[in-house]
């Protein structure tokens, strides 16, 4: 081992032990997705998770529901509200409407099939308290288009109805529970459903998903349907079925600047080698473009940056989760590149053109961190899955070493991101103790990761972490409370916006905070804010 | 033509080194590198749609066993590259228009056959063997005609037909806890060549090829080979291999360079460890055969001194005139195995004569003839002989 651990404290540190489980809470809540990873199976994935969840609820029940702003992943978020909502009779009355207002306005960023999905969820854990029906009720009357979701997630809202006793607006009502009605429906989307149950130009204005299913059972050729269905096509949509649509010679126009970070490195690894080759400039325009546009949305200055990007084997992911660590390599080197004030990667195997990277070799991150730091950088991000090989444990001791020989003025700090959660350890897997280790799920969240990485240190004290999240509260709030009812977060604000903060404090929604966040404490807050989210350890 | 290789006197890894190795569960891995590949001498692997094939030895004798893949080797005499591999080399596919329905064998002449496909010279060079099996047909085949004098002690099966048949166990690759896994997790270098397989920190196998890309396809097959079924318990019972982690002193690094240093000591040592602990087969003497000899290269079979107190493997292997090891494959021989073919060896040694080989082993014939009984050979002893000497050693 590198080194030997200090002395246990004399004292059973309550403080230290709440710090850490939180901790490892919130990292794993960023990585994992309860999908199989290279390394591990997806039911050991989904014991482990569910384990974390249930025992930080137990515990620490108001800083689980202020980690639905933490900036975590979309599974872990609805975890959390299926959590809070199935429990809580015994919760303060005070904490109960921030946790409803947190699980409303979380749900309200969530894309809606996966919000849908998670209060259907209620359904079938039966848990059908007023809260529950409250939430449920408030979300579905805050979609902007009732007739389109009546449309595209007819099982989910139906099943919700009937849970929630709810009373659904206009027509929606009949539409769902009507199935063989004749006469036509007023509304024009709701109209085009039903015909489309017997005609079959129809079926091309309904949103893809309805219609693929429709056009199946029609006997309607896959050409057909992709050619007529696509003016109504979402870019992910476009985005996904780029290949269906090169096998069966359609020319479904897809502009890959506007599909976020991840997503565009996937589709480009996806390619085989020759098309990348071909279409470089076109991918790597596109990148550019997707990185950044999400740092606009959550932007990050920083200095002098070194990446060390693992391109092992391990890096292909697994069936479920396909090549994704080698996509979250590549989106966070173009957006370090986009933020940095100068950039380099270090490849653990060096690639002539970051486009064509593969996912082959061992895992060596000691001799790339080495070659990293020989270049004099502030901040050194090390993005691997921590299993590494060729020798195991090298770069926490390069990193010691350094740290305690070379750097003792921590000039330069070294901070690991890890895509992949290793459900034996209910965290990502670290590197060794000189390296603080942080989950990331989508390489557009990583300014929020390394915001958050100072508490991966173990050095901040709990009282700022309490801080940091009840301020990331705050923020999530203020953003909901302001357009109550606003559907998409497009024109969200950074995770920290200090102007939406200033305004939020006064709303009456906020006052549900009061107890946790002092008012002057909120304020204080908000001025350090945009600092916060970026500092690095 | 070149000279004749000379036989293998010990297996030494001449041209490869040992870096890193890759540990999960109790299953090792150290990865053998060339530092340099040529392409002369390529192995592409072929599939069989039955497992189960038939092997005809010659001499009236067949062979049947579980057989999912043969390697076929291309080679060139004059060093330079073969012309095909992979796929092309490996040759189309023989169906047998049974296999469809689960219950065909396959028919396969001789261990190692050379194929001659076509009418281009370049093609003809191809040496089709059965991986392990070559080493294993040598180890059943020891003393296989016993015993050559009709001494009255032996059973008339025993004159008639000696050990025949003459049967051993193994287990496959997938019955070893973890090993399908740690092969399929597996980080293969850029340049491996070859592996050195611990389960259970007891030395499984030895696996080399020519070339890093044949080996690519090859890894796999790992788990299709034949293991002994000691390393089942090891895999279990012997609790999760360790990785080897190094430390580095921090008193005596003053700049990046040190670090760099230290940081190449470390992989140094640990290869020189790896192969340290592979001492069982790496460098012991072993009697070695040749079965075919092809422009520079040998195929060689060969097996270490039984040794009871030691580990010990059976094995193949090609070899380059200069010595370079271009192929190998070893079977690790269980406790029982090394017993009976010891046993063999030294009724053989006495001219299967009971009483000079009790003297030899400083014991009595009666309980010789125990042991013989007890390792599973009582059926060449003439039942009376056999019966009296149990009922006066009980």
């Amino acid at each position: 081992m590198p080194t030997a651990p200090p002395a246990p404290p004399a004292r059973f540190h309550t403080e230290r032990v709440e710090r850490e489980d939180l901790v490892m809470f919130i990292n794993a809540c960023f990585a994992c997705t309860g999908q199989a990873e290279f390394y591990g199976t997806s039911g050991g994935q989904a014991v482990s998770i569910e384990f974390l969840h249930e025992y930080i609820l137990g515990n620490y029940r108001r800083l689980y529901a202020r980690t639905l702003a933490a900036g975590i992943n979309h599974f872990n978020q609805a975890r959390i509200a299926v959590n809070l909502l199935a429990t809580g009779a015994e919760t303060p009355a005070a904490d109960r409407r921030e946790e409803g207002s947190l699980i409303a306005a979380a749900l309200r960023e969530l894309p809606p099939q996966r919000a849908l999905r998670a209060l259907r969820e209620l359904r079938d854990r039966r848990v059908n308290n007023r809260r529950a029906r409250a939430v449920i009720r408030g979300y579905l009357a805050g979609r902007p288009d009732p007739a389109f979701d009546a449309v595209k997630y007819r099982a989910h809202v139906r099943a919700l109805a009937v849970h929630a006793h709810l009373q659904l607006p206009g027509e929606i009502g009949p539409f769902l529970f009507e199935p063989r009605r004749r006469a036509p429906f007023e509304t024009p989307l709701l109209e085009r459903a039903r015909q489309a149950r017997y005609a079959k130009e129809a079926i091309f204005d309904l949103p893809l998903t309805v219609a693929e299913g429709l056009a199946a059972a029609r006997g309607v050729s896959r050409d057909e349907l992709l050619r007529r269905a696509a003016p109504r096509m979402t870019e992910g949509e476009r985005l996904r079925l780029q290949r269906a649509a090169g096998r069966e010679d359609v020319d479904l126009a897809v502009d890959l600047g506007r599909a976020p970070l991840t997503r565009v490195a996937l589709y480009a690894l996806s390619l085989p080698e020759e098309a990348r080759r071909e279409r470089r400039d076109e991918l790597h325009a596109a990148l550019d473009r997707a990185a950044a546009r999400a740092l606009r949305k959550s932007p990050a200055a920083l200095g002098r940056v070194a990446a060390v990007l693992d391109r092992s084997y391990s890096a292909s992911g697994s069936s479920e989760k396909r090549r994704r660590p080698l996509a979250v390599a590549l989106g966070v080197s173009y957006l370090l590149r986009a933020a940095a004030r100068e950039y380099r990667a270090f490849w653990t195997v060096p690639t002539p053109d970051e486009i064509l990277v593969g996912a082959h070799g061992q895992t060596d991150l000691a001799a790339p961190l080495l070659d990293a730091l020989a270049w004099r950088p502030d901040v050194v991000v090390i993005l691997s899955d921590g299993f590494e090989n060729d020798p195991p444990g090298a770069a926490a001791e390069v990193a010691r070493c350094f740290r305690a020989r070379l750097d003792p003025g921590q000039r330069t700090s070294i901070v690991h991101i890890n895509p992949v959660f290793d459900s034996e350890r209910y965290a990502p897997r670290a590197l060794g103790p000189s390296i603080p280790t942080v989950g990331l799920r989508d390489a557009e969240d990583l300014p929020t990761v390394l915001g958050f990485a100072r508490f991966a240190e173990g050095t901040a004290p709990l009282a700022e972490l309490e801080r940091y999240l009840a301020q990331r509260a705050v923020a999530l709030l203020s953003r909901h409370a302001r357009t109550p009812g606003a559907a998409e977060p497009a024109v969200e604000p950074g995770p920290a916006g200090a102007v939406a903060l200033a305004g939020a404090v006064a709303l009456a929604d906020a006052v549900a905070l009061a107890d946790a966040v002092e008012p002057a404490d909120a304020a204080e807050l908000a001025e350090e804010a945009p600092a916060a989210a970026l500092e690095v350890p | 033509m070149a000279k004749a290789p000379a036989l293998l006197r010990s297996l030494s890894l001449r041209g490869l080194s040992a870096t890193h190795a890759q540990v999960f569960a109790g299953v090792r891995l150290v990865p053998l590198l060339r530092d340099a590949p040529r392409d002369d001498l390529r192995i592409a692997g072929r599939r069989h749609d039955d497992a189960w094939s038939i092997v005809n030895l010659g001499d009236g004798r067949a062979y049947c066993s579980y057989v999912p893949h043969a390697l076929v080797i291309g080679w060139t005499d004059d060093g330079s590259p073969v012309a095909s591999y992979g796929a092309a080399l490996a040759g189309p596919e023989v169906r047998n228009p049974l296999s469809k329905w689960g219950c065909g064998v396959q028919l396969l002449h001789r261990m190692a056959r050379r194929e001659v496909r076509g009418e281009d010279p370049a093609e003809r060079n191809r040496l089709r063997l059965l991986p392990l099996h070559l080493a294993m047909e040598g180890f059943l085949a020891l003393h296989f005609n016993a015993p050559e004098i009709a001494w009255s002690e032996y059973s008339r099966r025993a004159i008639s037909r000696g050990l025949d048949p003459r049967t051993e166990m193994s287990l496959s690759g997938r019955a070893i806890p973890s090993l399908e896994d740690a092969l399929r997790v597996f980080e293969i270098h850029e340049g491996q060549c070859g592996v050195l397989l611990f389960v259970g920190e007891l030395l499984a196998s030895v696996f080399v090829v020519s070339h890093p890309d044949d080996y690519r396809a090859l890894h796999r097959t790992l788990i299709e080979d034949f293991y002994e079924q000691t390393l089942l318990y090891a895999a279990r019972h012997n609790g999760d291999s360790q990785a080897l982690e190094h430390t580095f002193d921090a008193a005596r690094i003053g700049s990046l360079d040190d670090l760099r240093a230290a940081l190449g000591r470390a992989r140094a040592e640990a290869g020189a460890l790896h192969v340290d602990t592979a001492a069982g087969l790496l460098g012991r003497p072993i009697a070695a055969e040749r079965v075919y000899r092809a422009g520079p290269f040998s195929l060689q079979r060969f097996m270490t001194e039984l040794d009871p107190a030691l580990d010990n493997h059976i094995g193949e292997a090609i070899v380059r005139e200069d010595g370079t090891l271009e192929y190998a494959k070893t079977y690790r021989l269980a406790a029982g195995q090394v017993r009976r073919a010891r046993l063999l060896q030294q009724l053989s040694a006495h001219g299967w004569n009971l009483d000079a080989t009790a003297a030899a082993l400083r014991t009595t014939r009666d309980q010789l003839i125990r042991r013989i009984d007890g390792e599973g050979f009582g059926y060449l002893i003439a039942e009376h002989v056999l019966k009296a000497a149990l009922k006066r050693t009980k």
